[in-house]
């Protein structure tokens, strides 16, 4: 796999506040990098270190193999979709479209076919005349990246690029946009702070905390091997002992014959799909998260119950 | 109730003057203060005036030249306090750029006087003192008023658009033309109109740096006013407050104007 962006010790700081600390990453051809974290983490100070819209304090940046840590943002070929879209309100979303191509000088016939083909990607050719506030925020989104894929970048950042849907519209957009990348065929880096978009959407994601890289992993990696129980907290539940030992709830299996582990249920929390129990062990209350699947000889409050899991479940990790 | 009165009684206080000059405007009675019923004469008699009718000329032009001028100096002092950063000397920029804003008129006039006598000491080539010299004293008075709105704007506007630009190719020129010019332009509208109202209604300065061709509208009615109060006047003030407010309300409509 090729290298479309390499990131090497960049770093970035507001005063005290270091944004990005030393951070190295690549971006391979073809590939969804998700950049994954809490707000303020630094996660956009990173993408938009790429972009080449923040100057770094230290380290670099190669796009496409040649070194552009000091080349501004219009000599650099990466888009960026921001989180408010940025479309130009006094510009039709045609000429929104045709604004970078004819920053590159192309002919007008170019410029106008080009323009028609990004609006046809994003399934909008029939709005080009309007303006951005006649626009719903779905069509808003896509005229974002119609601007952006115009260009033909090779990567194209995008900044949180669901927070401005509602919650029904982001599952189908996420597909969506996969599907669109897979049809172009280049790279994404997709900034959130929502670990099942990242998740959905990343072939690796990068989990990042005040201004570093705690992991960078696929999602299947991260979620069954995290490195730390930051990651592992991140991405779903866990029962942590107070020996840093480690295990999710759902590899738990609960019975009331045997097992390796005593203790009483004290609690349950029916959720349709599955069943949570809460059960009190000699250290602390465990998470057992069992699927409703029928037929259980199912434990009732009070009940003493056995705990157990295979040995490939359980991880000691640090904090 | 109490709020109501204060608010009218605060309303009368400000406007009274204004619309008994106005209501007088239509007197037909040469006496100022006596009432005799309404006529329009003072009206014709005012457009028949060449004294004022020049004046009033005048003044127009160095009120268009030098909102302009201060519209162009305005919106590059307003854009760099807004988007330069911390740069070097920006305390001291921004601060001397407000000045005009708090010193006393008398005080900007008699310095801009003294800096023309000055100047043309030094540079006899220098046409003296006249419509240039207004231009000029007005600009430096109604440029801080014009960066602040542009500043204001500025601020309040998301960088994300001129990011956007430049990320889709812009050069920072072209960003400024195409992108920020455009979004700001409502900022740059209510400047011009505040700083053409400012100028035109200006007595003092003008007053300091006139040339014995160049007297202004302001000039005009001050010394005629002061061998005695011609309804005509009353005719003029009334045209004039009618023009300022129109074009101080549509310098704040523009002002608040969002984007959208």
């Amino acid at each position: 796999m090729s290298t479309v962006i390499r990131v090497d010790g960049i770093a970035k700081s507001y005063g005290e506040v270091r944004a990005v600390d030393h951070v190295s990453l690549e971006v391979g051809a073809n590939e969804c990098l998700a950049l994954l974290g809490p707000s303020g983490c630094g996660k956009t100070t990173l993408l938009r270190l790429m972009a080449g819209l923040e100057t770094p304090d230290a380290g670099t940046i190669a796009i496409d193999g040649a070194d552009m840590t000091r080349t501004p943002p219009y000599g650099r070929p990466v888009n960026m979709m921001f989180q408010s879209y940025a479309l130009f309100p006094h510009m039709t979303v045609a000429d929104n479209v045709a604004f970078g191509l004819k920053q590159d000088r192309l002919a007008p016939s170019e410029v106008e076919a080009r323009t028609k083909e990004a609006l046809a990607a994003v399934e909008l050719e029939a709005l080009g005349a309007r303006k951005p506030h006649q626009l719903s925020g779905g069509q808003r989104q896509r005229v974002a990246l119609a601007r952006c894929i115009a260009k033909r970048p090779k990567a194209l950042l995008l900044d949180e690029p669901m927070a401005a849907l509602d919650k029904h519209l982001r599952e189908r957009t996420q597909l969506e946009l996969l599907a669109l990348r897979r049809r172009l065929g280049i790279s994404f880096v997709v900034v959130t702070h929502d670990q099942d978009e990242a998740m959905t959407m990343a072939d690796r994601i990068a989990v990042m905390d005040k201004g570093r890289i705690l992991q960078i992993d696929t999602p299947r990696a991260l979620y069954e091997r995290p490195a730390t129980q930051g990651v592992a907290r991140f991405f779903g539940d866990i029962n942590l002992w107070p020996s840093g030992l480690v295990v999710r709830p759902e590899r738990i299996a609960l019975s009331r014959a045997s097992g390796d582990m005593e203790g009483v249920v004290i609690d349950i929390i029916y959720r349709g799909t599955a069943t949570t129990y809460l059960v009190q062990t000699a250290e602390l209350v465990v998470r057992v998260l069992r699927q409703n699947t029928g037929g259980d000889d199912d434990a009732q409050k009070g009940d003493k119950v056995f705990l157990s899991w295979p040995a490939d479940a359980a991880r000691m990790l640090s904090a | 109730m109490i709020a109501r009165v204060l608010l009218g009684v605060g309303l009368v206080f400000l406007y009274l003057p204004l619309l008994v000059v106005m209501g007088y405007s239509f007197n037909a009675s040469r006496l100022v203060t006596v009432w005799t019923g309404f006529s329009t004469q003072w009206y014709g008699e005012l457009f028949a005036d060449r004294q004022i009718l020049r004046a009033a000329g005048i003044s127009f032009i160095v009120a268009v030249i030098s909102a302009s001028l201060a519209t162009v100096l305005g919106t590059a002092a307003g854009y760099a306090l807004a988007r330069f950063g911390p740069f070097r000397g920006r305390s001291i920029f921004a601060g001397s750029l407000a000045v005009p804003l708090v010193m006393p008129e008398v005080i900007t006039g008699l310095a801009l006087l003294l800096l023309f006598v000055a100047a043309q000491s030094a540079m006899p080539w220098l046409p003296g003192r006249g419509i240039g010299t207004l231009i000029v004293a007005h600009a430096s008075l109604t440029t801080a008023y014009v960066a602040v709105i542009v500043q204001a704007r500025v601020s309040g506007m998301a960088r994300d658009f001129e990011d956007a630009a430049a990320d889709l190719g812009a050069r920072p020129a072209t960003v400024f033309v195409h992108i920020t010019l455009p979004l700001i332009a409502p900022a740059l509208v209510a400047g011009w109109l505040l700083a053409f109202v400012l100028s035109l209604d200006d007595l003092v300065i003008a007053s300091f740096v006139s040339g014995p061709q160049s007297t202004t509208l302001p000039m005009v009615v001050f010394s005629s006013v002061r061998l005695g109060v011609s309804p005509k006047i009353n005719a003029l003030a009334t045209i004039l407050i009618a023009l300022t407010f129109l074009m101080l309300a549509a310098s704040a409509a523009l002002a608040r104007k969002r984007s959208k």
